[in-house]
């Protein structure tokens, strides 16, 4: 079976402008949201009391979220969990009272309304520790920047470490953009999810890159135009592209139907990762490097004994 | 020409060996076991305790499925649940209080399994069930204590070297003490910097006045200090609450994680954790009339029959109701060795403490004094020394018919009564049992139903070739699996959505494989060239990718915490056993189809389509 029977080099760098424009349209988009309606932080962030419960049979929200109003703990958050039997409530943090309290209190309450319910997890977290995730989750995506860039320059060459850093930081902002408009929670495997997709995504320019060297280096593409070869070098990966992120899709997409409420999150930002993973790669990287002005002699060092290590 | 010299073979086979033998006890499951370990350094677990506990069993007709003594713990595996707990009562009731005896699930895989270390992979509270705790300590309370003791103590040793002053005040880290002339100020400031080194002392000559401030490396200290002491305060009393492996641990210079697996009453967790046990000194009455008319159960008013723990057994002593002196006089109690080189016990008390304890010892010289440990009030006496002369200065010692160990548990407990400094919550974290089992089967399904997919599609698509690019994948799973067994690293629910993604993203590798030596096919180079030109062109493609990938892991592994941090253990090495499996593997498997192959025409590897010329 080949799925992929492309006779010619698509011009993909002749709609460099069109991409690039949508890209920037989807950013500005995405950074619009995260200004306006901003993320959905999870309890471990903003510090506060999440307990979930399990009924028999299907919980009334309204009637939970007025017993729990009556208890006047603050602003509660009701709402079902994967199914209509699991609900989740969520409770600001209060001086004075401690969690043990707090959620022996609710228990106790709808203990007494149905005694069928079961607490299954109680989280507690207090308000100094969500301030101390926040500046750990950036130092640690900003040192992954710095990394690859790092990598990717000793590896490639400067122009392609810029552009495929900009083109992973613009997948990022997009998936952040997307949980703010949906109001996703966003919750520390959900940061770790994003982080995994700053990781993956490079890949994929990654290998767009390798191709464009090795294209630069090929004789017979010697008389080539820049643009030509980097379309050939798309062209060419085209297929493993989409192969690949076919098949990863197809684990997440596992993790979306079978891993349940807890790593929903998680799935829902390597897909929204991984599609505009495979746009960013090619549609946005290749042309920020062709207009930082990548060559032939940037990729093709004169003295160069082999050409390409063979295992 | 695709082959692979024999030494390459083996490394792989060799791999696969060791990943399966590591990966098995994963497999075996776990059964109910009762685990039997010692409060005290001085109580061991030896063989003669597994004699009593066999009997203990036999006595009550239970018949245990194994027991063996591992480390400083008796284990006791039994078949079922109901019988891992009446066995519990019946052991509890055979030993007493001495012991920690905790209800625990050990893995089932056999022996042999064990004897080469291969053990199940540890699974964090998401998926086991449990209480988690992070704890900090008020590190400003525990230096204003300490500088309340200094004050104390330059009241004395001014009194002492009796240099007049005016008044101590401590102002924050700072104690001021108000001299009235230079001749005092000059005086006051040698007694100070000379008996009490570890102050800064610095004097100010216009205002006659005396500043003393803590070192920095004393500051460092007391604070390293608080979170030791916490740390052991935590540990005696979660082993009340009988949890088989209870992890305490420092986590930052201020903060203690105390996890608890399997305990499901956090508010009676959160109770013992945040208790508060106290010391009293009182004293002991020796009277023989009083002793026998006690224990024959005719106890004097005005006294307390109680417990006395000891090496040699637990024995009857009566004490007086009146409390001479509480724990909070008791600034720290260290194990050490008295001037004739005997095991002791050194107490230093604060200034209050010392001037009550020079007047009690004054009068009861030759008499016995009992420091004893209340707790859920109920009390025991840690030791009764006999007093032998007045004891003046606040610092006291207990020698005598101790050993080390002795020493040690004393010590310990006398601390035990008070945390250097206060803790508060900060963080907690209740997961039920049936939720720790149903994230586990997600995930679970989740992993196996994304690898069946991805190896259905790449059968279908790359032929033979996909079979191996399959194989390759599932040994990567094993490889993943055994070395998180062997390293014991703690497996969470993101843990096990990494190794998923591990899968998904390892297969990319073999895409790039495969699609190269498609490519390699299709501008008409022979088949086993496709091969060899396939794999050396990905490999150089693989190896980028996987490192840039391998960056971002490692930012997670340092900067992440809790699930993080588990997601990114878990992402890092398969990362490192993806490159191992889709590379060395796979080529193997490649070299053993078709490397004897000499005329080879065509590979399997899917259909090859060739644009039309």
């Amino acid at each position: 079976m080949e799925l992929f029977r492309i006779k010619r080099d698509i011009p993909f760098m002749s709609y460099g402008r069109l991409t690039t424009a949508i890209s920037l349209v989807t950013f500005i988009l995405a950074v619009f949201f995260l200004a306006t309606r901003g993320l959905n932080y999870s309890v471990e962030f903003t510090g506060g009391t999440v307990l979930e419960v399990q009924y028999q049979q299907s919980a009334d929200l309204n009637l939970i979220r007025d017993s729990v109003d009556s208890l006047k703990l603050g602003e509660a958050t009701v709402q079902s969990l994967g199914s209509s039997s699991d609900v989740m409530i969520r409770l600001p943090n209060k001086p004075g009272t401690t969690s043990a309290q707090l959620s022996e209190k609710v228990m106790n309450l709808l203990k007494a309304k149905d005694s069928t319910v079961q607490l299954r997890k109680v989280d507690f977290v207090g308000p100094s520790v969500g301030e101390e995730l926040v500046t750990h989750g950036l130092t640690a995506a900003i040192l992954v920047c710095l990394g690859i860039m790092a990598y990717l320059a000793i590896r490639f060459e400067w122009r392609f470490a810029v552009s495929a850093i900009i083109a992973n930081m613009h997948d990022v902002v997009i998936i952040l953009g997307c949980f703010a408009f949906f109001r996703w929670e966003f919750s520390l495997t959900v940061l770790a999810g994003v982080l995994a997709v700053l990781g993956y995504s490079v890949n994929e320019s990654v290998v767009v890159f390798d191709r464009i060297r090795e294209n630069f280096r090929k004789p017979g593409l010697r008389g080539k135009t820049t643009a030509s070869i980097i379309d050939n070098a798309i062209t060419a990966t085209m297929s493993r592209t989409i192969i690949t992120h076919f098949s990863t899709e197809m684990m997440v997409v596992s993790m979306l139907v079978f891993g349940g409420p807890a790593l929903h999150g998680f799935a829902m930002a390597l897909t929204i990762g991984i599609i505009f993973g495979i746009y960013s790669s090619v549609l946005v990287a290749s042309p920020i490097a062709l207009w930082l002005g990548v060559s032939r002699e940037h990729m093709v060092k004169p003295v160069k004994p082999k050409e390409e290590a063979v295992v | 020409m695709n082959r692979y010299p024999l030494w390459k073979y083996l490394v792989i086979a060799v791999a696969l060996i060791i990943a399966t033998i590591y990966t098995l006890p994963n497999f075996y499951g776990e059964t109910p076991a009762v685990q039997v370990s010692s409060t005290r350094q001085s109580i061991t677990v030896d063989t003669a305790l597994m004699g009593r506990v066999e009997e203990a069993l036999k006595a009550q007709n239970i018949s245990p499925d194994g027991l063996y003594l591992d480390g400083s713990s008796l284990k006791i595996r039994f078949k079922d649940a109901d019988t891992q707990i009446k066995a519990r009562d019946a052991i509890q009731h055979a030993l007493g209080d001495s012991y920690i005896i905790a209800l625990n699930l050990l893995p089932a895989s056999p022996q042999w399994l064990a004897d080469l270390k291969a053990y199940p992979m540890f699974l964090g509270l998401d998926l086991r069930g449990g209480v988690h705790f992070l704890l900090q300590v008020d590190m400003q309370a525990a230096i204003d204590k300490t500088m309340e003791r200094y004050a104390g103590d330059i009241r004395r040793e001014l009194k002492n070297k009796q240099v007049r002053y005016g008044s101590i005040k401590r102002n924050g880290n700072v104690l001021e003490v108000q001299l009235r002339d230079a001749d005092t100020l000059k005086a006051a400031q040698n007694v100070v910097s000379r008996t009490l080194p570890t102050l800064v002392v610095s004097s100010d000559d216009a205002a006659y006045k005396l500043t003393a401030t803590l070192k920095p490396e004393e500051v460092t200290k007391i604070q390293g200090d608080a979170v030791k002491q916490n740390i052991s305060t935590l540990h005696n009393r979660v082993n009340e609450l009988g949890t088989s492996e209870p992890i305490i641990q420092q986590a930052g210079p201020n903060r203690i994680v105390v996890e608890l697996p399997g305990i499901q009453d956090t508010a009676r967790a959160k109770d013992i954790i945040g208790r508060t046990a106290t010391l009293e000194v009182r004293m002991v009455e020796d009277d023989q009339g009083k002793v026998s008319d006690a224990l024959a159960g005719n106890i004097p008013a005005g006294y307390d029959l109680l417990d006395e723990a000891t090496s040699h057994g637990d024995s009857k002593i009566l004490v007086k109701k009146d409390v001479e002196l509480t724990g909070d006089n008791i600034n720290d109690a260290q194990a050490g060795f008295d001037e004739n080189g005997a095991p002791a016990v050194h107490i230093n008390l604060d200034s209050t403490g010392a001037s009550i304890f020079r007047q009690v010892t004054a009068e009861n010289i030759g008499k016995r004094m009992a420091m004893i440990l209340v707790e859920k009030g109920r009390a025991e006496v840690v030791t009764a020394p006999v007093i032998r002369s007045e004891i003046g200065g606040g610092r006291v010692q207990i020698s005598g018919s101790m050993n080390p160990a002795e020493a040690n548990d004393t010590a310990l407990l006398l601390r035990a009564g008070s945390l250097a400094a206060p803790m508060n919550i900060i963080e907690e974290r209740t997961v039920g049992p049936s939720l720790g089992k149903e994230n586990i089967e997600k995930g679970f399904h989740s992993t196996l139903w994304g690898f069946a997919a991805i190896a259905v599609f790449m059968v279908i698509y790359y032929g033979v070739f996909g079979v191996f690019s399959a194989i390759s994948l599932a040994v990567n799973v094993f490889l993943l699996l055994a070395i998180l067994s062997i390293l014991q690293a703690t497996l969470t629910l993101p843990g096990i959505a990494a190794i998923a993604l591990a899968l998904g993203m390892a297969i990319d590798a073999n895409v790039l494989i495969n699609e190269r030596i498609r490519e390699e096919l299709r501008n008409g180079v022979p088949p086993h060239s496709a091969i060899q030109a396939g794999y050396g062109h990905a490999w150089a493609t693989i190896l980028d990718s996987n490192v840039t990938t391998l960056i971002a892991g490692l930012a997670l592994l340092i900067f992440g915490t809790g699930p993080v941090r588990g997601f990114a253990v878990v992402h890092c090495i398969g990362i490192l056993t993806s490159m191992f499996s889709a590379v060395l593997v796979s080529r193997g498997l490649v070299n053993l189809w078709y490397g004897r192959r000499r005329k080879l025409t065509s590979l399997a590897i899917g259909q090859v389509w060739k644009p039309e010329k």
